[in-house]
């Protein structure tokens, strides 16, 4: 009997320490999930504030800008329906350009993305797959919206801001 | 004409694949010795065949053959010979050919080195390295042929990925590869176990030495890995628990477990359910590591462009493989059954916790690998999975496992006395007490990092201890070397490895909690600082002409305390062809630290953003993969591994004697 309670203490024992395990495992997964917005989903006030999130797109040709500091980098992320403008404190990729593709990771803050990461491509022709996905919705947001006769130009300045 | 042999050679070795995955086992069946008598031959042509192929295609590289795809999206004339023979396995079909001519060595290898074998094993093991060369060398000839020509040709290539010119290129995917494909031969010896049912200690000592090996072979390309993503990034960072790496990692966890099992089982007959389950998980890992990288689900520069028939091709490859060995395992492993028994305080019991948190830590980076890969392939949204949760996870798993591992050696097989271990290892746990402390008041900024530097110096310490401790064993008056001699080489293996270990726990502790990064915006003359160094901009140069590029530099005086300590010149490339800007940083190497400065991009008024760094210790990660893999060599270099071929040779020799 006694052995027996002893190996019942162990397997009870086990099965708390797996279940407290699996527990912090999922939570520090849940804590770390990462989620992708497009600008239009982000002016759609879909994305999260004061959480981490990426977003996509094409860096619009002629937004590029340093700060006076010399560091900061301001520049605006596009999929062609929507802007969104972002900063960023740090060195950019050597492969980041304006007009080519963009992924950055950061945050919301007010209306501005403020980017903690940018994240570098492969090579010249290669476009983030999270960037092509943004500029494939935002044309299909851009078609529906000049299907329903709202102009583009109006859109477009809403996005701009 | 060589591409058409190439090819050709890939169709005949696909042929011998199909007579060497059906005939022996077949024959191992029916106990058809002819049938069974074919693996060895089968497997030395299918060697042959794909060596062929693989030299056909160095060919079309070296000579510059640009009417073959491959090589024209995969190549340049500019290109330096050593990068031509690297640009083989550059890209996704070559690199299938690499991994295919590595199978082919490995089954070649098993059937040179298996003479005291029992036939109906070498036949079912060779016969099951044939059946995953069909799918390999199939995927290969319809979806993906290195071979291909373009009419019309190319005037010239489209160049190599400036990012993978590199030493590293021409050392890193082979290693790794010995390493993936080294698991096959454990995958191998695992199915031919659940097929006959049997597997005792001759099964596990047969099989030890080439999990070894290819572990060590795994351990090293992932270093490399590593290593050149440290410095040819251009940043400094050494691992990012990227997907890429993440589908290497795997199998190495498991991996690892696998040896340490397998050492049970040879030692004391226990864990044999558990050992063809982990050598089946490690091998599926393999796999599935290569198709992930190499597919193009993932995004990075190890993967190629896109086709859908080679997503469809590599889902049904691994469901068959990973399902048809799980099912076999289910259906057989009680045959098998689980060996020997323990008590609870024993060094089975050490390794079989070793063996658990080696496999959860597998299992939450493959969550966290694969997770957003399934909710995009479902079209339920895009995440991505950051890097501290891996930290988060990761680091609590692997510390028992530090713990214990330094312990291990001193626990008894079957039944240990914990009163005993205890009494042994009191001293050297107030040693690292008072180690912990010293850390704490002197460099270590932050309780995670005393708690590093505490796991190293414990895993070190004991070690080092308990190698001293049998090293005393020994006959009195027997000099040093002699003794270290006396002691099989497995055994040094181990303690080699698990110092390795140690001193890599160090150095990433080292440059985890206390590296130093500055980003600055710099004019010439301007000086900044990182760690106790001080960095003056001295000197830009443009337009530097370079074999396939032009660069600019900067010229950097480093000083400690006034003393010029060196001088780095870090550059900004464009490589011409591709028309693409690299970062080539500098960095001063040195024993407790390396300095590291890159050149980012233009700041105002003629001023360049720099990035300075002071890594201290990391070189230690490098040394500890090294030492670790050295351990590996050891272990599977082992002596008893060997001796049962002499008997048996000496056994031939004395029947062959007049008498």
């Amino acid at each position: 009997m006694k052995a027996r309670q002893k190996r019942l203490a162990l397997v009870v024992g086990g099965v708390a320490v797996l279940g407290i395990g699996a527990w912090l495992v999922l939570s520090a997964f849940q804590k770390n999930l990462v989620f992708f917005f497009t600008p239009t989903q982000i002016l759609a006030g879909e994305a999260p504030q004061g959480r981490s999130f990426r977003v996509g797109g094409m860096v619009e040709t002629g937004t590029l800008m340093h700060q006076p500091d010399g560091l900061t980098w301001t520049f605006t992320v596009t999929d062609m329906a929507h802007k969104i403008p972002v900063t960023y404190h740090g060195i950019l990729p050597d492969l980041f350009k304006e007009g080519k593709g963009v992924v950055a990771e950061g945050k919301l803050v007010g209306d501005t993305f403020t980017a903690e990461q940018v994240l570098a491509k492969h090579d010249e022709n290669y476009m983030p797959p999270d960037a092509a996905y943004a500029m494939k919705k935002g044309q299909e947001a851009k078609d529906a919206t000049a299907k329903l006769g709202v102009t583009v130009a109006a859109d477009q300045s809403k996005g701009g801001k | 004409m060589i591409p058409e042999l190439g090819n050709f050679s890939i169709m005949l070795a696909l042929c011998l694949a199909l007579v060497l995955g059906i005939f022996p086992i077949a024959g191992s069946f029916s106990r058809n010795v002819r049938w069974m008598a074919l693996a060895r031959p089968v497997a030395a042509g299918q060697f042959v065949f794909v060596t062929v192929a693989f030299a056909c295609l160095v060919s079309c590289f070296v000579t510059n053959d640009f009417s073959v795809a491959y090589v024209a999206t995969n190549s340049n004339s500019l290109l330096p010979l050593y990068y031509r023979i690297a640009g083989t396995w550059g890209g996704h079909e070559g690199s299938l050919l690499l991994w295919v001519e590595m199978l082919s060595v490995w089954t070649f290898a098993v059937s040179l080195f298996s003479r005291q074998l029992p036939e109906q094993t070498v036949a079912r093991v060779l016969g099951v390295m044939g059946l995953i060369s069909i799918g390999f060398l199939c995927f290969m000839l319809f979806t993906s042929n290195p071979f291909e020509r373009m009419l019309p040709g190319a005037v010239d290539g489209h160049d190599l990925n400036p990012l993978l010119q590199d030493f590293g290129m021409i050392v890193h995917p082979p290693m790794l590869y010995m390493g993936y494909v080294g698991f096959s031969v454990a995958f191998a010896f695992a199915i031919a176990a659940l097929m006959g049912g049997q597997l005792d200690a001759a099964w596990a000592r047969w099989s030890r030495p080439w999990t070894l090996v290819a572990w060590m072979f795994l351990t090293l390309g992932i270093f490399m890995g590593s290593f050149w993503a440290y410095y040819e990034l251009g940043w400094g960072g050494w691992w990012f628990w990227d997907a890429v790496e993440n589908a290497s990692f795997m199998p190495w966890l498991v991996g690892t477990a696998l040896i340490h099992s397998l050492a049970v089982t040879e030692k004391r007959g226990s864990f044999k359910n558990w050992t063809v389950l982990l050598a089946i998980i490690a091998f599926s890992l393999s796999l599935l590591g290569t198709f992930l990288v190499r597919s193009g689900v993932l995004t990075s520069v190890h993967a190629f462009a896109t086709d859908p028939r080679r997503g469809a091709y590599i889902l049904i490859f691994l469901a068959i493989v990973i399902g048809g060995s799980l099912a076999l395992y289910a259906w057989r492993a009680p045959k098998v059954g689980l060996g020997g028994r323990f008590a609870l305080v024993s060094r089975e019991s050490l390794l079989l916790v070793n063996n658990v948190l080696l496999l959860v830590a597998a299992a939450t980076v493959l969550l966290g690998t694969m997770y957003p890969l399934f909710l995009d392939a479902l079209g339920m949204g895009k995440i991505s999975v950051g890097p501290p949760y891996f930290d988060t996870v990761f680091v609590p798993l692997m510390l028992p496992v530090l713990l214990l591992l330094a312990v291990g050696p001193f626990v008894r097989w079957k039944e240990a006395s914990f009163a005993e271990v205890v009494r042994r290892l009191r001293w050297l746990a107030l040693a690292t007490l008072i180690f912990a402390g010293v850390a704490a008041l002197s460099f270590a900024p932050s309780p995670l990092t005393v708690m590093g530097a505490a796991f190293s110096a414990w895993i070190l310490l004991v070690t080092a201890s308990y190698a001293i401790e049998r090293l005393r064993h020994a006959p009195a008056g027997m000099p040093l070397w002699q003794r270290i001699r006396r002691e099989p080489r497995g055994y040094w293996g181990m303690i080699v490895a698990h110092a390795g270990v140690g001193i890599f726990v160090l150095g990433v502790t080292m440059v985890k909690g206390t590296e130093v990064s500055n980003d600055v915006s710099m004019h010439i003359g301007d000086t900044t600082s990182a760690g106790s160094y001080s960095f003056r901009f001295v000197n830009f140069e443009d337009n530097i002409q370079g074999p396939n590029y032009i660069a600019k530099r900067g010229t950097f005086e480093v000083s400690r305390n006034g003393n010029i300590v060196t001088t780095m010149t870090p550059e900004k490339r464009n490589y011409v062809v591709q028309h693409m800007d690299m970062t080539i940083a500098a960095i001063d190497r040195g024993f407790t630290r390396d300095l590291y400065v890159s050149l980012g991009e233009p700041g105002i008024n003629g001023a360049w953003v720099v990035r300075v760094q002071h890594k201290p210790f990391v070189s230690w990660i490098w040394a500890g993969c090294i030492i670790i893999a050295f351990g590996g060599f050891l272990a599977a270099s082992d002596k008893r591994y060997r001796l049962a071929k002499k008997r048996r040779a000496a056994e031939l020799e004395q029947a062959a004697l007049p008498v």
